[in-house]
C-alpha cells in the first residue's frame, strides 16, 4: 500500500508541476503579499489548466497524507521526491527549459541525496 | 558599472538593480517555501499519527482529520506554501525550482528526528550534504531560461 501511495503522489505531482510551471510563466511575475495573493487567485480562477493543476495537487496531497500517517516522515518526504528526474526531463522536453551541464550535475547530486534518504 | 557608463546610459543601472532585486526576491521565495512546506509536513505528520482511523482505508476520515489542530495547521501552512511556489514558478524555471527547494528534504528528516523522534542515520547526513551541494550548484545557473512575456512587458514599461 505504501508504494501505491508513493506512485499516486508522484504521478499527480508531475502533472501538477508541469501545468503550473507552464501556466505561471505565461501569467508573468507573481508575489505573495496581500495584493499579490488576490491577483494570484484571480489568475488561478481565469486559467483552467491552473485549476486542473490544483486538482492533481489535491490528489497528490491526499495520497501524501495517507502515506505520512503510516510511514515515517523521513521516508515519506524523500520518497515522494521520486518525481524529480521525470520532472526535470519533462521540463526540458515539454517546457523547453535549457538544462546546461552545471544544472544537470546539480540535479544528479540532489537525486543521489534523495535516493540515499529514501533507502 | 563605471560612472561614465552610468551617465551615458542610466537605464543600464536600472537594469542591473532590477535584475539584482528579482534575484533576491527569488531566493526569498525559495526560503519561504522551504520553511512553510517543511513545517507544514511536520504538523501534518504529527496530527495524522494521532488519528485512530487509517486514512487510506476510511475516506471519510479525511474530513474528520481536518478537525485535528495539527492537521488543520499543516494544511494551512501547505496552502501558503502552494501560493509561494506558484509565485516562484512565475519567475524561475521548474528545473531551477526543483533542486533549490530540495533543501526541504533533509530539513524534513531533521524535523522528524527532532520532533517525532525518528531515527536519522549517517546515510541521511551524507544525503543532506549531497542535496546541499546539488542545490548550491544549480543556484549558480540562470533561474529562468525561457522567455516570460509579462515580465518583459512589465520591465519595458518600468524602463519608460
Amino acid at each position: 500500500m505504501k508504494w501505491v501511495l508513493v506512485g499516486i503522489n508522484i504521478v499527480a505531482t508531475v502533472a501538477s508541476d508541469l501545468l503550473q510551471s507552464h501556466e505561471l510563466k505565461q501569467a508573468g511575475e507573481q508575489s505573495v503579499g496581500a495584493r499579490g495573493l488576490v491577483r494570484l487567485m484571480r489568475i488561478i480562477a481565469a486559467r483552467r489548466y491552473l485549476i486542473l493543476s490544483i486538482v492533481f495537487l489535491a490528489v497528490s496531497f491526499f495520497a501524501f497524507m495517507a502515506l505520512v500517517q503510516s510511514a515515517p516522515l523521513s521516508f515519506a518526504v524523500p520518497a515522494s521526491a521520486g518525481s524529480f528526474i521525470l520532472e526535470t526531463v519533462l521540463a526540458r522536453l515539454v517546457l523547453k527549459e535549457r538544462i546546461g551541464g552545471r544544472r544537470a550535475a546539480g540535479n544528479l547530486l540532489v537525486l543521489a541525496g534523495i535516493l540515499l534518504l529514501a533507502r | 558599472m563605471d560612472t561614465a557608463a552610468r551617465q551615458a546610459a542610466p537605464w543600464l543601472e536600472w537594469g542591473v538593480n532590477f535584475r539584482r532585486e528579482h534575484l533576491l526576491r527569488t531566493y526569498l521565495l525559495v526560503l519561504l517555501f522551504v520553511a512553510l512546506r517543511s513545517f507544514g509536513n511536520l504538523a501534518l505528520a504529527w496530527g495524522t499519527k494521532r488519528l485512530p482511523e487509517t486514512l487510506s482505508v476510511h475516506a471519510a476520515a479525511y474530513l474528520w482529520s481536518m478537525l485535528d489542530p495539527f492537521v488543520a495547521a499543516g494544511i494551512v501552512l501547505l496552502i501558503l506554501s502552494l501560493f509561494t511556489r506558484m509565485a516562484l514558478l512565475s519567475v524561475a524555471d521548474l528545473s531551477f525550482v526543483l533542486p533549490t527547494t530540495a533543501v526541504g528534504y533533509p530539513l524534513s528528516a531533521v524535523l522528524g528526528w527532532y520532533f517525532l523522534k525518528e531515527q536519522v542515520s549517517a546515510e541521511h547526513w551524507i544525503a543532506t550534504l549531497l542535496i546541499f551541494a546539488g542545490t548550491a550548484l544549480v543556484g549558480t545557473t540562470p533561474r529562468n531560461t525561457t522567455p516570460t512575456e509579462a515580465v518583459e512587458t512589465e520591465g519595458a514599461e518600468r524602463a519608460k
